[in-house]
This record gives C-alpha cells, structure tokens and sequence, in this order.
C-alpha cells in the first residue's frame, strides 16, 4: 500500500489568510452554535406542547398533537427549505433573517416534536394517583403540573433526551444545504480544495463523534445529579 | 359536614353510581365498605371533585362540590385525602411533602409550614425520617407520611381510599393506630375500607356499597348485629372468614 498521510493538509492556507485548521474550527463552532441553540428551542417548545397534549381540554390536546404531526412527518431538510424559500416569500420580513437563524428555527420545531413525544410519554408513565394526590392537597392544575408531574416526567425522560440530544448535532450537518459555513460544508468544501478527502472526513468524524461522546457524557451527569434518593436507577440503554 | 344527594354518575355508557345518597356529619367516623368494583373509590373521589358527577348533588361544610361556581383548589384544600398506594411524591423530601401545599395553597411562610410539619411527623412517629425521600420508606411509614401531609392542611375532613389494602400485613396496624388516634380526637372521617376491625372500634355508621348502589347504610351496631341485606351478610361473612 502506498498511501501516504498528508495531515500537514490542515496547515495549508485556504487562500484567505486562514489554515484549514482554523476554518475547521469555526465551521465546528458553527455546528455546536446551530445545535445547542436549536437544542435549546427545542427543550422548550418540546416541554411545553408534550405537557399540553396531557392536559384535559380537548381542543388544547389536539392543537399540541397537530404541532407534533406537522413538524414530526415532514422531513427535516424539506422543513429547512420550507423555511429558507418558502416562507421568506410569502413573509417578506423574513428575508432579512439570516440563514443561521432559519437553520435554528427549523431544526429546533422539528426536534421540539421529538421532545415533546417523550415529554408526553414520560407524564403519561406517572401513575394517575400523582395528579390527584396534588390536586387533592388543593394545588391549581398548573401547580400540579409545575410542583408534581413535570419533575418526575423531566427526569424519567433524560435517557431518551440523551438521543435526541445527540441526534441535533448529527442533523444540524443539514445546515449545510443552506450555506452555513458548519462542519459538513467545511468537509465539502475542504475535500474538493485540497484533494485530501480521507483526512478531511477523518477529521470531521472526529470532531462529530467528540461532540456526541461530551453531549452524551453531559446528560448522564444530569441524570445522576436530578436521581431520586431511593429510586431504583432506570436502566441504561 | 359532607352531603351527598341523589348521586349517579357514568363512565360512558357504564353506571358506577347509581342514586347514591350518603352523609357524614360533623364529627362523625363512617367507614364504606362493599366487594371490589362497587363504586367505594369513585363515590369517595366526587367529595373532592377528583371525578365529576352527572347528577345528583355534593356539599361539603355548604358549600355545593358541583357548582360550576365553587373554587375546588380552595375547597380541596380543606379536605384531606389519603390513597391506597400512598401518591407521595417522590422526588421531594418527607418534608417538602409536608409543606409544598401549606406553602403553595395556604400560602404560610416557610416557617410556620416547617413548624406544622415536624409537629405531625412527631405524631405519626416520624419525626426522625424528615430529611429521608419516599423511596427509601417503608410502606407503612409511606401511608402515615401521607396522612401528616394531609393533616398539615388543616382540613375539616378526611377521606381514606383503602388506605391499608396495599400493606404488608405487618404495617396496617401502625396506619390503623394513627387513623384511631384521629377518630377519637374527633375528625370527620369518611373511610373506605374492609378493616371491619376498625369499623367496630371506631366507626359510628358503615355504608355498604355493591354495583353502584347504596345497599345499606346503618349504624355500627346493626351493620354488625343483624345487616338487613342479604348481599351485605354475604360480603361480611366473606370478609370476616380470614
Ligand atoms: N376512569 C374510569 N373509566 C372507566 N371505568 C372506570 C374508571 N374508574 C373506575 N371504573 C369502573 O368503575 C367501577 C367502580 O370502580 P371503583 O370505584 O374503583 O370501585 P371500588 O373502589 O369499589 O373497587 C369498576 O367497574 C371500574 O372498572
Ligand atoms: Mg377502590
């Protein structure tokens, strides 16, 4: 075999001033920068139409289940197209937003299904008892909500979190399509440029698999931090 | 104290309450008991609103359960509710148990729920598990926890749902003394259970309930000398066997 390494790849410049190291580096902060924000948005729109599709008015409930069949069934990098032409045209405003903020927008609502899935799934395990037994000591629904089901529910869902958590950063290469300057469009780039694919790719997987390994690591220090004294630790799967 | 009137009520199609009229007084210990199935845990949840009603009507100390108009938070928060698999929660300390709702609800000052909640666990014989979760509780411990979290609100009426019938048989009794206990200082109890020795030491009336109805409702004395129903004779001596 004579294939040689060529790592010093990395050191070249890119004709603007900068290593492909350097550009590397900022296209991996873009990738943690389109993720952790959308992961954020996600949390919170998940948290909130998950708890809504629990709660007992009908019309509330079905609301929440069509935000999540609408942003669950459609395929990611369609929803991003949607939001980068589509919508710009028909609101006009919107064509002054950046693409970064439209690739956030995106992926957080489509992740915010996923979430809100688990968060619902995760009321749903509580036994019923838990709500009454709240609303029994004269708590409001919210407060029921608040002080008794969300704390319970939000821990049981840490693991399936933990996924989804890592699946963002693996989607946020979608941003890509849209020219955000992040990992995946780096590794395009970069590859053509230079004619060094392998170490590229190599590099890149590394940097996605780093990521994922600390969201990872991240979330089962959560998890052992929030666990219940006295509660069986759930099963790692 | 609690009035309940012409109650009916249906899941869908299916009748679980079927005219049902029973009342407590002031004061007064009524323990319901009836075969499984009958109706005792859904009859027992209308007090408080847990379950809607479709006819019929609920007061508790006046003030009508089923008007649209009445604040049920306020109203639930004068009625102490106990349950069969205890419903504490379990990410929250046995005293933060005690004092999330006085604090939330009653809106007293950190203090003075702290206050109330030691002097309960005190009576339960808990006092030194305070800082423990409900998890590493037996269950017995549990249910007497469970009912110091509904007496630190003060209420003006208790409800058990078979308080004792998810116990190892070892710990009913430590949840039975602290029931007696609160039947002899007084409160207003309406109890579902099949602990007949209870009924007997501390009950003034039992109601039983079978199919949806109330089949009987007596006094201690005639419940157990002669019950008038032959379906109650047969629950009794079923129950009275083992
Ligand atoms: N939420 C519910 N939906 C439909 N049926 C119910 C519900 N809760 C109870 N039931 C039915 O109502 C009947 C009475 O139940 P319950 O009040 O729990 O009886 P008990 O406490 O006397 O054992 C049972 O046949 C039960 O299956
Ligand atoms: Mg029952």
């Amino acid at each position: 075999m004579n294939f040689r390494w060529e790592w010093e790849v990395f050191l070249r410049d890119t004709g603007g001033g900068e290593s492909y190291l350097d550009w590397m580096i900022s296209a991996w902060g873009w990738t943690l920068a389109v993720s952790a924000l959308a992961w954020l948005l996600a949390l919170v729109l998940g948290s909130a139409v998950g708890t809504l599709r629990t709660v007992p008015s009908a019309w509330v409930a079905r609301l929440a289940s069509a935000w999540v069949e609408l942003f669950r069934n459609i395929p990611l990098l369609v929803q991003i197209f949607l939001w980068y032409h589509v919508i710009p045209a028909l609101v006009p405003p919107l064509k002054e937003v950046p693409g970064f903020a439209l690739v956030v927008f995106a992926l957080g609502l489509f992740t915010s299904a996923r979430v809100a899935e688990q968060v619902r799934a995760g009321i749903q395990s509580l036994s019923r008892g838990q709500q009454a037994a709240g609303l029994a000591l004269g708590l409001s629904l919210p407060q029921a909500y608040r002080f008794v089901l969300l704390p319970m529910a939000l821990r049981i869902v840490i693991p399936p979190l933990t996924s989804e958590s890592m699946n963002i950063i693996k989607n946020s290469s979608v941003a890509f399509a849209v020219s955000v300057s992040e990992l995946t469009l780096f590794a395009l780039q970069a590859q053509e440029e230079t004619a060094r694919g392998i170490e590229v790719y190599l590099a890149v997987t590394g940097l996605y698999v780093a990521s994922a390994f600390t969201v990872n690591r991240a979330m089962t220090w959560i998890e052992a931090r929030v666990r219940v004294p006295g509660q069986a630790a759930p099963e790692r799967r | 104290m609690i009035e309940i009137r012409n109650v009916s009520k249906w899941f869908g199609a299916f009748q679980v309450l079927k005219d049902c009229s029973a009342r407590v007084d002031k004061g007064e210990v009524v323990v319901v008991c009836g075969p499984s199935g009958s109706g005792k845990s859904t009859l027992i949840k209308c007090v408080n609103a847990l379950e809607p009603i479709q006819e019929g009507e609920i007061t508790v100390a006046g003030i009508p359960v089923t008007d649209p108009k009445t604040d049920l938070p306020k109203l639930r928060a004068k009625v102490g509710m106990v349950f069969q698999h205890f419903e504490l929660f379990p990410h929250l300390s046995i005293m933060q148990n005690l004092t999330l709702a006085q604090v939330r609800v009653l809106r007293r000052t950190r203090e003075e729920a702290n206050e109330k909640a030691l002097k309960l666990l005190d009576r339960v014989g808990l006092r030194d598990q305070a800082q423990k979760f409900p998890g590493q509780l037996s269950g017995g411990q549990q249910q007497r926890v469970a009912i110091a979290r509904a007496l630190a609100m003060d209420p003006l009426a208790m409800l058990f749902d078979e308080p004792t019938s998810a116990l190892d048989p070892e710990m009913i009794n430590e949840v039975l003394d602290v029931m007696v206990e609160l039947a002899h200082e007084g409160m207003t109890m309406m109890c579902v259970t099949h602990e007949m020795g209870f009924a007997r030491k501390v009950a003034h009336r039992v109601v039983f309930m079978d199919g949806g109805e109330i089949v009987e409702d007596a006094s201690k004395e005639d419940f157990f000398g002669k019950p008038r129903s032959e379906r109650a004779q047969l629950f009794l001596s079923k129950i009275l066997q083992h």
